[in-house]
């Protein structure tokens, strides 16, 4: 191997003007696709961040009530008209065991109940409906980190106390340390003490979301040691779906991914995924025929020189191998600069870009590039160097 | 009698085998060449000579008859077996020197042993740089083909074609690109090494003042060795 890359780089040194130019072209389309890759990865990141901070991975719930029917006799035709059942508010059944058994789950990370149902905050004269979440804050904060969203006081929803959002607090006139009045269904009135505000950055919840302690919401949803949902994160968000349903077989509870409550947003991730897989394939294609173009045009300019090298006994499996390393030095050192180049791109966005978002850099999305480039500068030297190997030696050594 | 270097048996080579364009341009060829043969092979334009030459050296196959290279018969080897047995027992000088211009003087003449055993000892550079001596070019080893002249590009050619110690030297129009001069010292050195080396040189040449000198002429006409004369 040592002649065949020694022949293979003096080649590639002696078309030095060819060599640089084909070595810019394939540093420009893998800089194209690393900086594209990179930053469709961060932008999506940022999009399933942003979407994930205010959400579970996996809600689960107690099944819907259906309208049971007697079990069908052999050979009977049945017509069934029925109206369905109105989804009363109700407890997961023995929420702590299920929320026991989730804890030593692989794949879960976290695991919160809690109560939650339609309430209406009251303060003076203004009225609001609003989501009342009964949580354990301890287990809560692992799933949606409410804690890092406050803007004034503290996250305490021990007795007495709330935590709304910034808007609702706007609508209601309160500040922290101010009264409100929250009414569930049958249940009576409670007021309670504004101990904090957060702002998630989501208007629907920011105006709606109330929390207290999960005793305060058992009473006053009128489920009491009840829990109507309980939230899990799982530690590979793509996953959800697949543990979802192993929660699903585990526990006969209704359990909804993120994955499938979000089916438009990874609707569309998907498809700038593909998008992205499409631009990188195109411009993979092109740096394929450039190295592919000028490995050919090496070919007929050094048809004398492979007639002699085979007349010296070169074989013809050293003869492909020559023109096989030019192809895979050309893309391992046009990818190298290309993903460098990348990674300036990325620095370059990072620093003095709109800082909308944050590009991270893969530790694997270089090697990836290089090792694929390299592939790439392999297979498209593949064309060449076998007509390099099969020239006859006769005819290469007269060529003129 | 010791085995001769090359042995022809009715050696014909047709083109165009099986249409009704096929023409036989070799009818019959029959030669031998020993060790201290120091031959000529001349012939007007067209008369094959070219197409023997590449026959001999095993870079074309011929037709029908057989070659012998060192009592070995080689019309059915395969590409690799034949490209084995050239870079074995040939050397080759053409008419344009056909060095490697991306390899200094030195490397080229090395070339015949690197693209068979890769990375070259110290014997193979003494050797080399010996053969280089030995064609007067010591001091321009480290110079690429570009940087020499087309009488000294023609001498490394010449050392790269014995860096293998050779039992055969074919050697095609090697003077006809050079001054009167140089050739005189090209076809010099030829003699000396088929005397040294005890390699068997076969030269095609148009020139009949360098065909004059050697020991045996060999002349092709219209594909058919009209003449083998010795002196």
């Amino acid at each position: 191997m040592w002649i065949e890359s020694t022949i293979a780089l003096r080649f590639l040194k002696e078309g030095r003007a060819q060599t640089l130019l084909i070595l810019v072209g394939i540093a420009v389309g893998v800089s194209v696709i690393v900086f594209i890759s990179a930053l469709i990865t961060g932008l999506q990141d940022n999009i399933v961040d942003r979407t994930l901070g205010t959400q579970a991975h996996i809600r689960v719930e107690a099944p819907e009530e259906r309208n049971l029917q007697p079990p069908p006799v052999a050979g009977e035709t049945r017509l069934v008209l029925e109206d369905p059942r109105p989804q009363r508010l109700r407890s997961i059944d023995n929420w702590p065991a299920v929320r026991d058994l989730l804890d030593t789950q692989p794949g879960i990370v976290a695991v919160s109940p809690i109560v939650t149902g339609p309430a209406i905050a009251r303060r003076g004269d203004a009225l609001f409906s609003v989501a009342l979440l009964g949580i354990e804050p301890a287990r809560y904060i692992r799933i949606i980190p409410i804690d890092e969203s406050l803007t004034a006081g503290q996250l305490r929803v021990g007795a007495g106390e709330t935590v709304i959002g910034s808007q609702l607090a706007h609508d209601l006139g309160v500040r922290i340390g101010d009264k409100l009045r929250l009414g569930g269904g049958d249940a009576p009135e409670t007021v309670l003490n504004v101990a904090g505000i957060f702002e998630l950055g989501v208007r629907e919840l920011d105006s709606r979301y109330v929390y207290v302690d999960l005793k305060q919401a058992q009473s006053l949803l009128d489920l009491p040691g009840g829990a109507t949902q309980i939230d899990l994160k799982v530690d590979d968000i793509f996953t959800a779906d697949r543990v979802a349903a192993r929660v699903r077989a585990l526990t006969g509870l209704d359990a909804e991914s993120w994955l499938e409550s979000n089916a438009q947003l990874v609707n569309a991730l998907r498809s700038q995924s593909l998008s992205t897989g499409m631009i990188s394939l195109f411009v993979g294609l092109s740096v394929a025929f450039g190295i592919a173009s000028v490995l050919s045009i090496s070919v007929v300019q050094r048809t004398r020189e492979i007639g002699i090298l085979r007349a010296m006994g070169t074989r013809q499996r050293q003869m492909l191998l020559v023109f096989l390393v030019q192809g895979a030095v050309l893309g391992l050192v046009g990818s190298a600069i290309g993903a460098g180049a990348g990674f300036g791109l990325v620095w370059v966005f990072n620093v003095f870009g709109p800082r909308l978002f944050y590009i991270p850099m893969s530790a694997t999305l270089i090697p990836l590039a290089m090792a694929l480039a390299t592939g790439t500068g392999v297979a498209s030297a593949l064309v060449p160097a076998r007509r390099a190997a099969r020239l006859d030696p006769v005819v290469a050594i007269r060529y003129v | 009698m010791s085995e001769p270097v090359l042995r022809l048996e009715d050696l014909r080579k047709s083109y165009n085998v099986g249409e009704p364009t096929e023409t036989e341009v070799l009818h019959g060829i029959s030669f031998e060449l020993a060790r201290a043969d120091f031959a000529a092979l001349v012939g007007p334009s067209g008369s094959g000579k070219s197409t023997l030459l590449n026959l001999l050296g095993l870079l074309d196959t011929p037709t029908a008859g057989e070659l012998y290279l060192l009592g070995r018969a080689t019309r059915e080897l395969d590409d690799e077996a034949r490209t084995q047995l050239r870079a074995e027992s040939i050397g080759f000088v053409f008419q344009f020197h056909h060095l490697i211009p991306a390899f200094t003087a030195r490397e080229n003449v090395l070339m015949p042993l690197m693209v068979r055993r890769g990375r070259p000892d110290a014997d193979a550079i003494r050797r080399a740089d010996a053969l280089l001596d030995a064609v007067g070019l010591a001091e321009f080893r480290d110079r690429p083909p570009k940087a020499l002249s087309g009488g000294q590009q023609q001498r490394v050619a010449i050392a790269r074609a014995l860096i293998h110690e050779p039992a055969l030297l074919l050697a095609d129009e090697p003077t006809g690109n050079l001054d009167t001069q140089s050739a005189a010292n090209v076809f010099e050195l030829f003699r000396r090494f088929n005397r040294d080396f005890g390699c068997a040189v076969l030269i095609v040449t148009h020139d009949p003042r360098l065909s004059a000198t050697c020991d045996r002429t060999l002349t092709l006409v219209d594909g058919q060795l009209e003449e083998d004369r010795r002196r």
